[in-house]
């Protein structure tokens, strides 16, 4: 089947024209941009289009890895100093030349803290206690408190500002004007208004070769129908997040296509480990203690009660990476030997039998319904499984506004300083963004200590000191081939104990029209120039 | 006079501060932004200082009084998704909702008064039952399906139609506005129309019951005694006793229409002050949310303080009396 | 600002129901209308499947069209949606849903806001004058709006959405009855009433009241067709009812994602069911009006 678009035509031809002169593409994004401030949020909606403009000392590539950006190289110099040699001949949209004072601003600025932002990335400096000093006009030196391996990616998430452009610009307002986003970047600022579009146009001088588009424009269309709407008719050339219940017609519609790719972000279940978990009872509906959910075999079965083969195809439209790992294959940390567990109800049920759970209990699943690809309709399926092994399911499913609130912190508003997570089972996902697995292995397996920042995504609060051991470890050993076995041990030994459930990677797709190719990248990121006309 | 309208301002000013108060702190009690922008990575240390940062840790009641003192020196407060007043968002989106709004109100009008008037002079033709008929239906329709069928049948199945967005604006006074050009109209269209069918149906039914009513009036009758033509007994007569309700009524619907807007922009992504509160609820920016609401409850209540010191104007006995009817 | 006087009902509630149902679209209406409410609250019992049951909907069903049959034998008379869940029994319980929150939050606002009209006609001087502020203010709210952020605050559910459907509904009955009330109690048989020494509550609830009647029904059908559209609205924009459990207005939306690849019967089905509630409730209500003829 195929869609009806006698319209496309004509559409195209009155594109076609103004296009002749300049090679524009109008991509339709899901998120708006918030602001243009790199410093302001990491939410990969802004950045996206703040890297266009913007560059980092470390860039990545397209499986996330670390390549060099404004650094040409870096290399531990001794146990706590990391040294980075600045790319030379670089300049600013402007024309002024960039060195090693920017990037001391920039750090300099980012520690300042931005004035009310609620996610500036300025919290990867603190990692490991940074201090930076400026060498040369081209070196630059980053020094730790301890031993510490991952600073290239750290900086990979850090935008470098012009300090004669960005000096004394503390709010959003001048960096939206255009006045002070003055980058290195292959695109210049050209026009932002919020929620309606942010343009950019190229940049002659950029030090990384030729671009094939002269301007980019990010229009945000929130609606996932009336995004595709929008690329149908040729309102824009290419959207992200297109409707998974779309795919498969869209990859065999000639006039389309789609590019592909398994993302950084993990959807896992996350079982509650508290002794008495609310959200569980028995089937006269009492609370059950001690918690079923701490027999790791009561935790497999929930594992092996899922189809997550169905979940793929019928859910996600294939846009889905069924697992057991917790990285994305390809990033630093994948284990080849974990394979995401077979569909099995009657072993489900046996070890149900076994650990005494024959005759099923009650479980509310809790996940948000606006926050990942189909969320709510992955919890309604989960919860039809495990319905099926005697496991009552019942799905409350709510907005991310408050999901993640009570998530984190269970009823701080009412009780205060009872900060507990409150739900026994949910849906939530996880973005390796730094394409390696140090911190997912920190954040997810790691016991939680508000202290050390270890386990800060455990929400279950599960707690193995096997795991703990090689985590810290982990985080200290700058020696590569070490920490990859740790990581791999620790998640090896975590995934055996069903720590938690993992069930895919999403799968990231972008729709464009024919003609155009997209070489996609697994941290969701939409980049002009990985996009080419082939036509 | 002075004391009437002196009274009325403080009701007012009362009004509006019950009006903080309940709005600061409804939107204040759901969930924690903080939680919805930060990263997997920012641990208990990164959330603490930017929840600080924001001053959330702070009692409410404090909160409150920040906000009060802010607002009173003309501050809404930075948006936390933006990071830029929130007065200065709204009034930057203000525009391309007032003119969706003003356009819908235009079509209502121009397409629903004369089939009013159709409707009203010859009731009971094939015709006449038909405009009632669809005057029903398009009262009845929610406005957001209607919207999704025409999405779905002008763009996407026809390709006549622009499916989202504004198209090109040409600035106006420091507004942009799509209305004037090719591009803009061609946008502008089909939110316009959505928007207005209800209150297109209002003014029918409106238009007919005035109509039926006036031209069975005595001076009417004796206007037409008089051998005065149809055409100008319509013209001047009927329409002047016509205008006086739809005005009233359209005065008081507006106020519907910015505010079913909210479910217009959100399908046609048009990027006014509607679909920017529904996207500030997504991620819980209580500032901007907060913001939109006292700015929407100030903008009625000094209209409707307007509305009631004109009335004391036009008719002293709304000032004795205290009671309308 | 509405002006009300009250024409008196002619004849008996045989001569009204036969008068009411001489016009064949108000016959129509009530037909389909009445329909609906068998089919909704009837639903249980009807339904080949009960959706909300996980156990008896299967993923592997999904996205089925119309009169396919699942390996269980069951047959999808309209088919199943993204969820395997069969349409059919999707929108009897959506319809169920629907009606309940329309007819609850009209029952309602129409209680505690006759309750109010009634006291401040009654009671007069300041209470009136407070009541009607506050019923003024309400009113000068957009309805869509006030839910919105209710429901914003409070959170999903039905009680919820009900709640908040009870605050923007009730003012207007509040003013209307409060209207009629005064008119009525200026009448003769109140003057007598009061001559008889009867008490104020008595001659409140048993005299003025009944008079109000016809008014409070008209604006009562008219409210609860208001009130099932702003419901499909609220819960289309994410805010109202639990995707779990739909109702109309969320069953259109959620079916909205799977027209453009020619699922139709996910999204057009109950938009057609809500259509034709929300009309024959307008309907019914216009007819009212007429056959009634109070002055709104």
């Amino acid at each position: 089947m195929t869609f009806l678009k006698p319209g496309l035509f004509a559409a195209a031809v009155m594109l076609a024209l103004p296009v002749a002169a300049q090679e524009v593409l109008t991509i339709g994004v899901r998120s708006e941009t918030s602001s243009l401030d790199p410093h302001w949020t990491q939410l990969s909606a802004d950045v996206q289009v703040h890297e266009h403009i913007f560059e980092k000392l470390v860039a990545l590539d397209a499986t996330s890895q670390p390549i060099p950006g404004l650094a040409v190289s870096w290399a531990p110099i001794d146990e706590l100093t990391w040294e980075f040699k600045l790319r030379e001949g670089v300049t600013w949209h402007d024309g002024e030349v960039f060195n090693a004072d920017d990037v001391i601003f920039s750090f300099d600025r980012l520690r300042a803290g931005i004035s009310g932002a609620p996610a500036s990335p300025a919290f990867h400096l603190e990692k490991g206690a940074k201090q930076w000093e400026r060498i040369d006009d081209y070196t630059i030196h980053i020094t730790t408190s301890e031993p510490y391996p991952t600073v290239a990616e750290d900086l990979a998430m850090l935008a470098i500002v012009a300090e004669h452009a960005a000096t004394g610009v503390t709010e959003s307002v001048d960096f939206n004007s255009g006045l002070a986003t003055i980058g290195t970047g292959p695109f210049m600022f050209e026009e932002y208004s919020p929620g309606n579009l942010a343009s950019v146009v190229q940049n002659p001088n950029w030090w990384g070769g030729e671009i094939e588009w002269d301007q980019v424009v990010f229009r945000p269309i929130t609606q996932d129908a009336s995004r595709l709407a929008a690329l149908l008719n040729g309102d824009v050339d290419m959207i992200d997040y297109p409707p998974t219940i779309d795919l498969p017609q869209l990859q065999e519609d000639p006039d389309f296509t789609v590019s592909t790719i398994p993302a950084d972000r993990l959807i896992y279940l996350m079982p509650g480990y508290k002794h008495v978990e609310p959200f569980i009872t028995d089937n006269d509906g009492n609370v059950m203690v001690p918690n079923p959910l701490r027999d790791w075999r009561v935790r497999r079965a929930l594992s092996l009660a899922i189809d997550r083969e169905t979940i793929r195809d019928r859910v996600m439209g294939g846009a889905s990476l069924p697992t057991r790992n917790i990285v994305p294959p390809g990033f630093f940390g994948y284990v080849d030997a974990l394979e995401a567990d077979p569909y099995d109800l009657e072993e489900a049920q046996a070890l149900l039998e076994t650990a005494g759970y024959g005759d099923g209990f009650n479980i509310v699943l809790h996940g948000p319904n606006d926050r990942y690809v189909n969320d709510a309709r992955i919890l309604e399926v989960v919860a039809q499984m495990w319905s099926r092994v005697g496991i009552t399911t019942e799905v409350d499913a709510m907005p991310r506004n408050i999901f993640f609130s009570r998530l984190i912190r269970g009823d701080e508003l009412t009780i205060p300083g009872f900060d507990v997570p409150e739900f026994s089972m949910s849906l939530t996902g996880w973005g390796t963004v730094a394409g390696e697995a140090t911190y997912t292995v920190s954040g997810t397996l790691e016991t939680y200590n508000a202290a050390t920042g270890g386990g800060n995504g455990n929400f279950g609060r599960y707690s193995n000191p096997e795991i703990d051991a090689r985590s810290v470890l982990a985080k200290q050993m700058v020696d590569a081939d070490e920490r990859l076995r740790l990581l791999q041990e620790a998640i090896t030994i975590g995934m055996d104990d069903y720590a938690y459930i993992p069930l895919h990677f999403q799968v990231n797709n972008w729709a464009m029209r024919a003609g155009l190719e997209h070489q996609p990248r697994t941290n969701e990121r939409t980049m002009a120039m990985d996009v080419s006309r082939v036509d | 006079m002075t004391e009437f309208i002196i009274k009325r301002v403080l009701q007012a000013m009362i009004v509006l501060f019950v009006m903080t108060v309940l709005v600061f702190f409804g939107v204040n009690v759901i969930g924690n932004p903080v939680y919805i922008f930060a990263s997997s990575e920012c641990d208990q240390a990164c959330l603490t200082k930017t929840i600080a940062e924001l001053g959330l840790d702070r009692p409410l009641w404090e909160q409150y009084f920040v906000f009060l003192g802010n607002l009173l020196q003309g501050h809404l407060g930075n948006s936390f998704t933006h990071g830029i007043p929130a007065l200065s968002l709204i009034f930057e989106r203000l525009p391309a909702t007032l003119e969706l709004a003003f356009c819908a109100l235009a079509l209502a009008l121009g397409i629903g008064l004369p089939l009013g008037v159709w409707a009203g002079l010859r009731p009971d033709t094939f015709i006449s039952r038909c405009i009632m008929a669809f005057s029903m239906i398009a009262f009845s329709l929610p406005v957001f399906w209607i919207g999704l069928i025409m999405i779905l049948t002008f763009s996407v199945q026809l390709g006549w139609m622009p499916a989202i967005g504004r198209g090109d604006t040409v600035e106006v006074f420091g507004a942009d506005l799509s209305l004037l050009t090719p591009d803009g109209l061609h946008h502008l269209a089909m939110p316009a129309f959505t928007l207005s069918l209800i209150m297109m149906a209002i003014v029918i039914r409106l238009t007919r019951a005035g109509m039926r009513e006036v031209i069975f009036a005595d001076y009417i009758k004796f206007a037409r005694a008089n051998g005065i033509r149809e055409r100008r007994i319509l013209s001047t007569h009927v329409m002047k006793n016509l205008l006086i309700p739809i005005v009233t009524v359209l005065g008081m619907e507006f106020g519907g229409v910015i505010a079913f807007a909210v479910v217009v922009e959100s399908i046609f992504s048009w990027p006014g002050v509607g679909k920017m509160l529904i996207d500030a609820i997504g991620v819980l920016d209580r500032p901007l949310i907060v913001a939109y609401l006292i700015f929407v409850v100030f903008m009625f209540v000094v209209l409707n303080l307007l509305v009631d010191i004109l009335y004391s104007l036009l008719d002293p006995r709304v000032r004795l009396g205290g009671n309308q009817t | 600002m509405t002006t009300l006087s009250h024409a008196p009902i002619a004849g008996s509630p045989r001569e009204l129901a036969r008068r009411f149902l001489s016009v064949p679209s108000a016959v129509i209406a009530l037909s389909v209308f009445i329909l609906f409410c068998i089919l909704g609250f009837g639903a249980p019992w009807i339904a080949p499947q009960n959706p909300y049951d996980l156990r008896q909907v299967d993923i592997l069903d999904s996205l089925m069209p119309p009169g396919s049959v699942s390996y269980t034998g069951l047959t999808y008379w309209l088919g199943t949606d993204g969820q395997g869940r069969d349409m059919l029994s999707a929108m009897l319980y959506g319809i169920r849903i629907s009606l309940i929150v329309g007819l609850l939050s009209g029952v309602l606002a129409l209680v505690f806001g006759t309750f109010v009209g009634l006291i401040a006609a009654y009671r007069r001087g300041w209470v009136d004058t407070l009541l009607m502020r506050i019923v003024d203010l309400q009113l000068s709210f957009p309805t869509i709006l006030v839910a919105l952020i209710l429901l914003v605050i409070l959170g999903r559910g039905v009680d919820k959405i009900i709640f908040a459907l009870v605050v923007v509904q009730w003012a207007y009955f509040a003013r209307t009855v409060r209207g009629v009330a005064l008119v009525e109690g200026a009448r003769e048989y109140v003057d007598a009433a009061r001559g008889l020494r009867l008490g104020g509550m008595r001659i409140l609830f048993l005299h003025i009241l009944p008079n109000c009647l016809p008014t409070i029904l008209v604006v009562a059908t008219m409210q609860m067709a208001m009130a099932i559209s702003l419901e499909a609205t609220l819960s289309f924009l994410g805010l109202g009812l639990p995707p779990t459990r739909p109702s109309l207005g969320l069953l259109i939306a959620n079916g909205f994602d799977y027209l453009q690849s020619g699922r139709y019967w996910i999204s057009v089905l109950p938009g057609v069911v809500l259509l034709a509630i929300i009309i024959s409730a307008n309907v019914l209500g216009d007819r009212l009006r007429d056959i009634l003829n109070p002055r709104l």
